[in-house]
C-alpha cells in the first residue's frame, strides 16, 4: 500500500499540513505535495476510470505526461475538468473529484465495457454505427455523446482573471533542468537578453534525483548544489528573466513563442490574475525540455500500481511517498535501476529487477547485484496480477511467448521502456526528426531545424531533449546550445563531470516478444484513450498504413495527453505490423500547446465587461439613463428605442414613429461616418468613388451618393457636402466609417498615388443630432444663433453657425421625408446640444427616437438601407437607383462591372414595395414562391423581403423586397409562405408608401 | 454655456500596481501633408514652434508637441483652449500647399499609466517592445491596445501616455485598470 515515508521528500515541508477534499473525503497532505503525491500518501492509488472500458486506473507518471490521474478540480466559478493530479499543486481546501465513472469510483457500471472489449476493437464505432444511416443521428450519436468525454463541463462563469504579457528577448530557453540552466548561463554570459522558463515549480529537472542515486557529481559537488549555484548566478544577472510554473506551450513562425504561466493555481486566494500568457518574440529559442520515460507493453500494464520507474523514484525522493512496499522493476535500460536504489534507500523491498536485455545492464546493474537485489536478465513480465491494484507479476522469458516461470508478489511495478526526447516544441514550427537506432528514439535533426524569415534555423535543442542522455552529455550540450546563440565571445566552460556509464538500451516494443493475442489485447499503449497493442495491429491489418490514419482510426495519442507516453510505442507496434523500420513509419504531427492551456489564458483580458470594446457616442450615458433598449451596430451600441415605464419595446417604437411625423424627433446620428476629403484632385477622386457626379457639387450644397466596389456591388451610401473648392465631407453608414476610409486610402495609396488628395476620418470628432419633424425648424429657431429658414438653409444645403451658443454645422438633409436638420458639433459639446434640444423641444413635443424608428421612417419613404436592401450581391440598378448613376462620367468604381451581361440581365430581381392584403407584417427574409421546381427539386422562387416593418403611421405592415420583373408587375399578388405552412398574399406596390411628392421635407 | 466634459475626464486611479489617469481635454490637430518637403516642414514649425519629428518619434516644444503618425501625417498636441487658434495658424501657414488640417481635439482621449511598473502594465495589452533599451521618452508607436487602435509615448521614464479614440475610452480605461490590478506585478519589485 502507498504511504508517506517517515523521512525524505525534497519538495515538501512536513511541518505544514494541508487539508484537501477528495471525492468528498477530507484528507491531509503537506505543503509541497501535488494532488497525486498527497493521494498516494493517503493510500489512495485508484485515481480514475479509463475512457472506453472504464478500467480502474492509478497514477502512472509524476509530471505533465500523466494520462490517468485526471480530475475535476474546484467548484462553481473555479471548476475545471481534466486537471492532472501530478501537476496540480496542493493548497488548503483544494477539492478534487475523480471522473468518468458512475455511480462511484470503486463501483463503476461502465466497467462492464471491459468484459465486452472483444466486441469493442479499434474502429468499432465506425463499423457498427454506419448502418442504417438515420439511426446514427437519432439513436447512436446521442448515446455515445452521453457516455463519451472525461470530466464534466464547467457550468459557471469563470471567477478568475487572466492576462497576456508581450515580451521580446534575444534568447528564450524553455526548460530549467541542468541543460537549460547551462544554456541560459552560457548565453547570458555574453550579454544576451535571456528568458528562461520552467514548467514546474522547481529548477533542476530530474538530474538532482537521478545523479544523487547514481553517485554523479559536477566539479566534485552534488548536482543539486550545481543547480542551486546556477540559479543564484542567473538570478543575479540583470539580463536574465527566470520564470517557474511557466510552460513553453508552442513555438510559431518568426520566433513567436507562447509561455503559459500558472500564477495562482497553487494559491487560489491570492490577488492578481490566475494565468498569464507570455507572448514572446525571441531571436533564438533553445528547447531544453528533457525526455519522457516510455512504458513497456505487457499484459496488465494499466493496473493501478504499474508506474513509470522514474515516477516511482520521484514520489520517494521528491515527496517522501512510497507508491508501495514491494516494487518489481522491469526495464530494458539502466536508468530504472535507480528506482531500485531509491526504494532500497527508503527501506523498502525490491523483490526483483527484471531486465529484458539478455546481457543485462552496466555499472548500475553490478551495483544492484552488490546490494543483494535479485536481477533477472533476458526476462519479462508475462502479465500483471490484480484487478484494482497490482498483487504480483508473472515472470517469463522476454524471447518467449509468455509461459510463466514464477509469480512474484509485489504491489508496485516500476517500468521503463527507455526515454523519448521531448521534441514537441522543436517540431511545432517544422523542425524535423531523425531516428537514433542506438538509443531507440527520435531526436531533433540539427540539419533540418525550424526556419526563420532569414532561412536560418531559429530553434536549437539542448540536453536530453536533443538526445544527449547522461549528465556529462546533457551539460555539454546545454553549454553548446548556449554558445551557439551568444552575441559574441568565448566557448563554453568545461566542467568536470563524473557519472556512471550506462550499458546500451535494447528496444522492447512488446513484452514478451512473442506475446499471443490474449496478452496483446491486455497490453495498453494509450492509457487515456484505451488503445491496446492489438488495436494498432488490427488497424494495420485493415489497411491503415499511414501513421496519421492509424492514429485516427484507433484514437492512439488523441487524448488530452496527446500521446506523450503512447506515440513511440504505438508507431513501433505499427511498424512491426507493417514489417517496416520505425523511421519509415514516422511520427504523427506534434502540435501546440505542449499540454492543454486554459481558455482563460488565451482570452487574456477579453473577459466579462472587457470582452469586446463597445463604442459609445457622446450622449451614451443620457440614452442609458432614459430607457434606451440597446442595439449593437458594428461595435457601437445605439438606442433601438427609448422605452418608457409600462411600455413594451414595440409600443415605444410606435410612439416614436408617430411623434416624429406629427411633432418632433431627436436622433443621435453621431455614429454615421464622416470623412474629410481634401486636395486639388478631391473632386476627381470622389467622381471615381461614387457612382454619381460629385465634382460639380457647389460649396454649401449636399448630394446623396452611392459607392460601389470594383465588382459593381453597392457597398455604401451617404450624403456628401462640399465645404470649399478643395474640400468635401463624405458621410458614410455607421458600419462603413472605417472600411470606407480604408477603401479610399487603398485606392489613393495603391492606384492613384499621384493624385493630390488627403483624407481623414473625423467621425469621432463630432456629435451629430438629427432634428426631425414638422417642428424641427421651430426648435432650432428657439435655440437661436443662426438662420435656419427655408431661404437661408434650403433642402440639401449646409451652413456653419451657432446654435444655443455652440459652434455647429447644420445640414438640411432628410432620411425620413420630414423637415429635418442634422446638427454637427464637437463631440465634447454633444451632450450640451442634446440637453438644449430636449429642453427647448418640450413645448414642441420633442422625443428622442431610436434606430428602429429611423428604419421605419425611411422605409415609409422607400429609402434603401445598406445591409438591408443590399447584401453584397445587389447593384444600384436593382434598386431603381439609375438616377444616381452618372452617364456623363468616363469611369467610376463599378462602372465596367455593371456593364457585364449578368448585371444587365432583365431577370435580376428588382426593388418594389410589398403590401400584404390583410395588412399584416411580412416576416423578415421571407421568400416569394413561383410555380414549379428547380433542377434540384426545390420550389422556384421569385423574390424576397429585404425590409419589413409595422408602420404605426400607416397602421399596417409595409415592406420592400427584390422581385423578379417587380417594377413591371405593379398590383400583382404573390405569395410569401411562412414557416408555419400558411402563406401571405402580398401585392406588389410602389416602394414609396408615404408622401410620394416629398412635400413634407420641402417646407 | 458650460463645457460638457467627458464622464471620466481627470479621473486618477491608484488602486493597482500603476496609476491610471484619464487626462482632461487636450488640443489635438491632425495635419496631413508631405513631411519630406522643406517649405511644408518650415510652415508647420513656424505655426507650432516645434521641429518636425523623426519617424516613430514625438517632438516636444514649449507650447505644443508634434507626434509622427505616418510619413504624411502629424498629430499636434497643445492646450485645449489653444486648439482653435493653432488650427487656424496651421491652415494659414499651409494654405499654399497641398495639406489637410483638422481640429480633432474631441476625437481622442489620452490616458497616462505611471509608476515603476508602467512599462509592464502596458506590455500586457500592447504588442510592442517596451523595454527601457528599446522604448524611451521621445519615441512614439502606433499600435493596438488589446482590441483598439492606440498610440504610445513616454513623457518621462515612469510614464506612458496612451492615445485612443473617444468612443472606446471607457473600454481603454477598463482594460488599463485591469492590467494594473493589484497582485498582477510581472516582476518582483
Amino acid at each position: 500500500m502507498s504511504a508517506r515515508l517517515p523521512k525524505g521528500g525534497r519538495f515538501i515541508d512536513r511541518s505544514k499540513q494541508v487539508k484537501f477534499i477528495f471525492n468528498s473525503r477530507a484528507l491531509k497532505g503537506v505543503e509541497g505535495d501535488t494532488v497525486a503525491s498527497a493521494l498516494l500518501a493517503n493510500g489512495q492509488t485508484l485515481m480514475g476510470r479509463s475512457f472506453k472500458y472504464h478500467r480502474p486506473r492509478g497514477v502512472v507518471a509524476s509530471g505533465a505526461e500523466e494520462p490517468n490521474a485526471l480530475m475535476n478540480h474546484g467548484l462553481d466559478g473555479r471548476f475545471e475538468p481534466n486537471q492532472r493530479a501530478t501537476t496540480t499543486e496542493l493548497y488548503d481546501n483544494l477539492r478534487v473529484e475523480t471522473q468518468n465513472h458512475w455511480p462511484s469510483l470503486n463501483f463503476d457500471i461502465g466497467a462492464l465495457n471491459t468484459k465486452l472489449s472483444r466486441f469493442l476493437p479499434a474502429g468499432f464505432y465506425y463499423k457498427m454505427f454506419i448502418h442504417p444511416r438515420p439511426l446514427w443521428k437519432h439513436v447512436y450519436e446521442p448515446i455515445i455523446r452521453h457516455s463519451a468525454g472525461l470530466g464534466a463541463a464547467p457550468k459557471d462563469r469563470d471567477d478568475d482573471s487572466y492576462e497576456h504579457f508581450y515580451t521580446f528577448t534575444d534568447v528564450l530557453v524553455i526548460g530549467g533542468g541542468i541543460a537549460g540552466l547551462q544554456a541560459a548561463k552560457t548565453a547570458a554570459d555574453s550579454g544576451a537578453k535571456v528568458l528562461l522558463m520552467e514548467q514546474t515549480a522547481h529548477w533542476g529537472g530530474r538530474a538532482p534525483i537521478d545523479e544523487d542515486l547514481a553517485g554523479g557529481t559536477i566539479d566534485g559537488g552534488s548536482v543539486q548544489s550545481f543547480v542551486d549555484q546556477m540559479v543564484a548566478d542567473l538570478a543575479a544577472m540583470d539580463n536574465v528573466t527566470m520564470r517557474l510554473r511557466c510552460m513553453g506551450a508552442g513555438i510559431y513562425d518568426h520566433g513567436y513563442v507562447l509561455g503559459y504561466e500558472r500564477l495562482t493555481d497553487h494559491a487560489p486566494k491570492t490577488d492578481g490574475p490566475r494565468h498569464r500568457l507570455w507572448r514572446v518574440r525571441a531571436g533564438q529559442v533553445i528547447t531544453a525540455t528533457g525526455a519522457i520515460e516510455r512504458p513497456l507493453s505487457f499484459a496488465g500494464n494499466d493496473i493501478p500500481g504499474v508506474m513509470l520507474a522514474s515516477a516511482v523514484r520521484d514520489y520517494v525522493e521528491n515527496y517522501g511517498v512510497s507508491p508501495g512496499d514491494r516494487t518489481v522493476v522491469v526495464t530494458n535500460n539502466d536508468s530504472a535501476y535507480l528506482t531500485a536504489f531509491a526504494m532500497k534507500r527508503a527501506g523498502l523491498d525490491v523483490p526483483c529487477i527484471i531486465d529484458a536485455r539478455a546481457d543485462g545492464g552496466g555499472a548500475l546493474a553490478v551495483q544492484a547485484c552488490d546490494m543483494g537485489i535479485r536481477v533477472e536478465r533476458g526476462k519479462a513480465i508475462a502479465s500483471v496480477k490484480g484487478t484494482r491494484h497490482v498483487t504480483g507479476v508473472g515472470l517469463c522469458a522476454q524471447a518467449g511467448s509468455g509461459a510463466v516461470l514464477e509469480e512474484i508478489p509485489c504491489d508496485v511495478v516500476a517500468m521503463s521502456g527507455g526515454w523519448s526526447p521531448v521534441v514537441h516544441l522543436w517540431s511545432h514550427c517544422g523542425g524535423k526528426l531523425t531516428w537514433d537506432d542506438s538509443e531507440a528514439f527520435f531526436r531533433p535533426d540539427p540539419n533540418r531545424p525550424p526556419l526563420g524569415a532569414d532561412g536560418q534555423g531559429f530553434v536549437s535543442v539542448a540536453g536530453a531533449a536533443n538526445g544527449a542522455m547522461g549528465l556529462g552529455a546533457a551539460l555539454e550540450d546545454g553549454g553548446n546550445a548556449g554558445a551557439s546563440v551568444r552575441k559574441a565571445g568565448t566557448t563554453s566552460v568545461t566542467r568536470n563531470v563524473s557519472s556512471p556509464e550506462y550499458a546500451p538500451i535494447e528496444p522492447v516494443w512488446m513484452m514478451p516478444h512473442g506475446a499471443p493475442y490474449k496478452l496483446r489485447s491486455k497490453a495498453w499503449l494509450d492509457f487515456q484513450n484505451d488503445v491496446k497493442v492489438s488495436d494498432v495491429q488490427l488497424a494495420a491489418q485493415e489497411g491503415f498504413e499511414s501513421v496519421e490514419h492509424a492514429k485516427r482510426y484507433t484514437t492512439l495519442g488523441m487524448a488530452t495527453d496527446q500521446g506523450k507516453l503512447s506515440n513511440i510505442n504505438g508507431l513501433a507496434i505499427l511498424s512491426d505490423a507493417l514489417g517496416q523500420p520505425i523511421p519509415q513509419t514516422g511520427t504523427t504531427t506534434f502540435r501546440p500547446p505542449y499540454t492543454p492551456i486554459s481558455l482563460g489564458a488565451i482570452a487574456g483580458e477579453a473577459h466579462r465587461e472587457r470582452f469586446q470594446p463597445l463604442r459609445q457616442t457622446p450622449m451614451h450615458a443620457w440614452h442609458d439613463a432614459n430607457g434606451a433598449d440597446w442595439e449593437p451596430v458594428g461595435q457601437w451600441r445605439r438606442p433601438y428605442a427609448y422605452v418608457r415605464p409600462g411600455e413594451t419595446v414595440q409600443q415605444a417604437v410606435n410612439r416614436e414613429v408617430v411623434n416624429t411625423r406629427d411633432n418632433l424627433g431627436l436622433l443621435d446620428a453621431s455614429t454615421l461616418g464622416k470623412i474629410i476629403v481634401k486636395g486639388p484632385d478631391a473632386g476627381r477622386f470622389l467622381d471615381m468613388m461614387y457612382t454619381n457626379m460629385m465634382s460639380t457639387l457647389k460649396p454649401g450644397k449636399c448630394r446623396y451618393g452611392l459607392m460601389c466596389s470594383e465588382n459593381g456591388f453597392l457597398i455604401d451610401d451617404g450624403v456628401v457636402a462640399r465645404i470649399d473648392d478643395d474640400t468635401f465631407l463624405c458621410h458614410t453608414t455607421t458600419g462603413g466609417a472605417d472600411s470606407i476610409h480604408a477603401h479610399m486610402e487603398e485606392w489613393l495609396q495603391t492606384e492613384w498615388w499621384d493624385w493630390k488628395v488627403y483624407t481623414t476620418n473625423v467621425t469621432e470628432q463630432f456629435a451629430q443630432i438629427a432634428v426631425v419633424g414638422p417642428n424641427a425648424r421651430k426648435v432650432l429657431e428657439k435655440l437661436g444663433g443662426m438662420d435656419v429658414s427655408k431661404e437661408a438653409l434650403g433642402f440639401m444645403e449646409w451652413r456653419d453657425g451657432t446654435l444655443a451658443g455652440i459652434d455647429c454645422r447644420a445640414y438640411r438633409i432628410s432620411f425620413s421625408g420630414e423637415l429635418s436638420y442634422e446638427i454637427a458639433v464637437p463631440a465634447n459639446q454633444g451632450q450640451a446640444l442634446w440637453d438644449a434640444l430636449v429642453t427647448a423641444g418640450e413645448e414642441f413635443g420633442a422625443m428622442p427616437y431610436g434606430t428602429e424608428t429611423l428604419h421605419i421612417l425611411r422605409a415609409e419613404k422607400g429609402f434603401i438601407m445598406i445591409g438591408d436592401e443590399t447584401d453584397g450581391t445587389v447593384i444600384p440598378q436593382d434598386l431603381g437607383l439609375h438616377w444616381a448613376i452618372s452617364k456623363k462620367k468616363d469611369d467610376f468604381l463599378g462602372k465596367r462591372a455593371q456593364e457585364r451581361n449578368y448585371m444587365v440581365d432583365d431577370s435580376r430581381w428588382k426593388l418594389v414595395g410589398l403590401e400584404t392584403l390583410d395588412g399584416s407584417t411580412l416576416p423578415d427574409g421571407a421568400y416569394a414562391v413561383a410555380e414549379g421546381d428547380n433542377a434540384n427539386g426545390q420550389r422556384n422562387m421569385q423574390g424576397r423581403v429585404t425590409s419589413t416593418y409595422y408602420s404605426a403611421n400607416l397602421k399596417k405592415g409595409i415592406a420592400m423586397g427584390l422581385v423578379l420583373n417587380g417594377p413591371d408587375r405593379m398590383g400583382e399578388v404573390i405569395d410569401f409562405p411562412k414557416t408555419d405552412g400558411a402563406s401571405i398574399a402580398t401585392r406588389i406596390v410602389d416602394p414609396v408608401f408615404f408622401d410620394k411628392d416629398g412635400e413634407k421635407q420641402n417646407v | 454655456m458650460s463645457k460638457a466634459l467627458r464622464p471620466s475626464d481627470g479621473a486618477v486611479w491608484t488602486d493597482g500596481i500603476a496609476a491610471v489617469h484619464q487626462h482632461v481635454a487636450h488640443g489635438m490637430i491632425t495635419v496631413r501633408a508631405d513631411l519630406n518637403t522643406a517649405p511644408i516642414k518650415a510652415a508647420i514649425t513656424s505655426a507650432t514652434g516645434v521641429a518636425i519629428p523623426a519617424k516613430l518619434s514625438i517632438e516636444t516644444g514649449a507650447d505644443a508637441a508634434l507626434c509622427w503618425m505616418s510619413p504624411d501625417e502629424l498629430l499636434v498636441l497643445c492646450d485645449a483652449d489653444q486648439a482653435g487658434a493653432v488650427t487656424k495658424q496651421l491652415q494659414e501657414a499651409l494654405a499654399q500647399h497641398h495639406a489637410l488640417v483638422a481640429n480633432m481635439s474631441d476625437a481622442r482621449v489620452i490616458f497616462s499609466v505611471s509608476g515603476a511598473q508602467a512599462r509592464d502594465v502596458v506590455s500586457k495589452l500592447v504588442p510592442v517592445d517596451l523595454s527601457p533599451d528599446t522604448f524611451k521618452p521621445g519615441m512614439l508607436r502606433r499600435t493596438r491596445l488589446a482590441q483598439v487602435a492606440a498610440g504610445l509615448w513616454m513623457p518621462d521614464d515612469d510614464t506612458i501616455c496612451v492615445l485612443c479614440f473617444r468612443s472606446v475610452s471607457e473600454y481603454a480605461h477598463t482594460i488599463l485598470k485591469q492590467a494594473a490590478q493589484a497582485g498582477s506585478s510581472v516582476f518582483r519589485r
